[in-house]
């Protein structure tokens, strides 16, 4: 039976670099995908892209491609990303360019394009998804829409012989999905080895997830080896089975317990994960070892997909301050409790309007919502705002700072932070609404 | 006994959702788990606000539990002021919740 091997070589924008490298190198991969665009990350790149349109992609396409592309040509390995981001175009001529500089003529770098829904959601009034309202009501500070596509363009992409891929906006699994159809040729509404597809995809989509990376704890569940954690790649038959695994020698541990985790991370219900490509059903998933750092994936069922495609919306919405500072050695949560207090004191003294604000000690109440621990020997207190606009969060930055001298005694180590907030809101297009298209670069 | 003991956990996000899989090392141990890791246990424990709404999902071929919190992120990512704006941090947290306990012995 016809097999492929698909590798995950970035599970997010600021992934390491060299696991990539030794999967193109070691893995003996059909296909290698990069998975960089988190939500809001193209809103940036957006405004980025407005700025200079040199720019709109992922800022490491560079080095990321220069590390793999070498490899890649002379094992036949087939490269997808959506580190298009903004301006997929930009990124396959930039790709292009490195190409030629790296000596790799004839390659085949395809663009998709077509994410970028803008212009009919805002002509619309579409229902958000994730909140009252519709997009009308995010502005005047709408800055992008991009629809989550599904694999079809990447198929064609791929059918046209394309070496790399880049993508904008496309859902996470379909750019492993996309070289699965390729091969396989499956029917668009062959839903349950779409599924399957799907479950692979989402398998390897956050890379060093599936190792061992944001599992180990030890004593309980131990793993070796994470500062050369290898990267997960599928073999995948023409039904969509699969087995994950990873390049021996590497770090890290594919293991049951691992796949489990990450079948489930950010599935909400594990019967409906609605995807662009169908939905697939994991709740009579079966995960089964198969020998040493290999685990094999069953059980997975498929419905037709949704009628319509989501969209990102990114819009500005207001300022983030922050602000800490160290307090240590007795008293030192009593020091904190009273820093924090000045500053709350001092934000209504100074009459600052804020949409929200929340001030925690960090070591006793800042990520943890519920204890009280023994006496800390060290405290620091976090000082967190959102203001309607930038010069109030820097009066709050500002009064962290100001407690070097005004404040409990002791107090060191003042950080300070002001940024702008993009923050994502979530509508639903048609698909009739999208239609993508392919650009072809050759080096 | 404590949940950590019996399982093992992970945490991710969607949006202003929070999602925490609870998942047996042992087949044996998934009942006892799917009795006392309820939807108001984990909000209790976690010290979630009321206006949290907890899911409970059960997918017995991974002896998993899988939880969603709508509205537990303090507005998601992307626009959070807190520290862990994803909630990653929140399913080891859930670790130290004791299985033998009853509901009502926490209530009193």
């Amino acid at each position: 039976m016809k097999t492929v091997r698909i590798g995950c070589g970035a599970g997010f924008a600021g992934d390491r670099i060299d696991p990539a490298v030794e999967l193109v190198e070691k893995g003996q991969l059909d296909f290698l995908a990069f998975e960089c665009l988190a939500e809001r990350t193209i809103a940036l790149a957006q405004l980025a892209f407005q700025r200079d349109r040199r720019t709109g992609f992922d800022p490491l396409l560079e080095q990321r491609m220069r590390a793999v592309l070498p490899a890649a040509r002379s094992n036949g390995v087939r490269i997808i990303s959506n580190m298009g981001a903004a301006n997929p175009l930009g990124a396959a001529r930039e790709v292009t360019r490195l190409a030629r500089l790296l000596g790799i003529r004839g390659l085949k770098i395809a663009a998709v394009l077509g994410d970028d829904v803008l212009a009919p959601v805002m002509a619309g009034l579409s229902p958000l998804t994730d909140r009252v309202g519709t997009v009308a009501d995010l502005q005047p500070h709408v800055i992008s829409a991009n629809a989550y596509l599904g694999a079809e363009a990447i198929v064609e992409a791929l059918d046209l012989g394309a070496d790399v891929v880049i993508t904008g906006r496309v859902s996470d699994p379909s750019l492993f999905v996309g070289p699965m159809i390729h091969v396989f040729g499956w029917a668009a509404d062959d839903w349950g080895r779409l599924a399957r597809g799907l479950a692979v995809g989402h398998m390897l989509e956050c890379a060093g997830q599936l190792t061992g990376g944001y599992f180990a704890d030890p004593g309980r569940k131990d793993v070796h080896g994470l500062a050369r954690l290898g990267f997960p790649f599928a073999e995948v038959d023409e039904d969509g089975n699969a087995f994950f695994s990873k390049v021996t020698g590497s770090g890290g541990r594919v293991s049951v317990e691992s796949c489990k985790e990450q079948l489930l991370y950010e599935v909400l219900d594990p019967a409906a994960y609605a995807q662009p490509d169908v939905i697939g059903d994991f709740s009579k998933a079966v995960l089964t070892d198969a020998g040493p750092d290999r685990v094999a994936l069953s059980g997975i069922r498929g419905f037709p997909r949704p009628e319509q495609l989501k969209v990102s919306v990114g819009y500005r919405d207001g300022f983030i301050a922050e602000g800490e500072i160290s307090y240590a050695g007795p008293g030192a949560a009593d020091r904190g409790r009273l820093a924090l207090e000045i500053v709350r004191e001092r934000i209504a003294l100074l009459g600052l309007k804020l949409a929200e604000i929340d001030l925690s000690l960090i070591g006793l109440d800042s990520v943890g919502l519920r204890r009280k621990p023994a006496e800390p020997s060290e405290v620091r207190v976090r000082v967190a705002a959102r203001t309607f606009d930038k010069r109030t969060a820097q009066q709050v930055a500002h009064e962290v700072e100001a407690l070097y001298t005004n404040g409990p005694a002791g107090g060191g180590g003042v950080r300070k932070s002001v940024r702008e907030v993009i923050a994502i809101a979530s509508t639903m297009i048609g698909r009739d609404a999208i239609s993508t298209e392919i650009c072809m670069e050759e080096s | 006994m404590q949940l950590g003991e019996v399982a093992h956990s992970r945490s991710g996000d969607k949006g202003n959702i929070s999602q925490i899989s609870v998942i047996a090392y042992k087949a044996v141990d998934f009942e006892l788990i799917e009795r006392a890791v309820t939807p108001e246990r984990v909000k209790r424990h976690l010290g979630l606000p009321a206006a949290v709404v907890i899911e409970r999902y059960v997918v017995p071929g991974l002896n998993a539990l899988n939880f969603v919190l709508s509205g537990a992120l303090g507005g998601g990512v992307t626009r959070s002021i807190r520290l862990d704006a994803h909630g990653k941090t929140l399913a080891m947290q859930l670790l130290d919740l004791e299985l033998t306990t009853s509901i009502a012995d926490e209530t009193a």
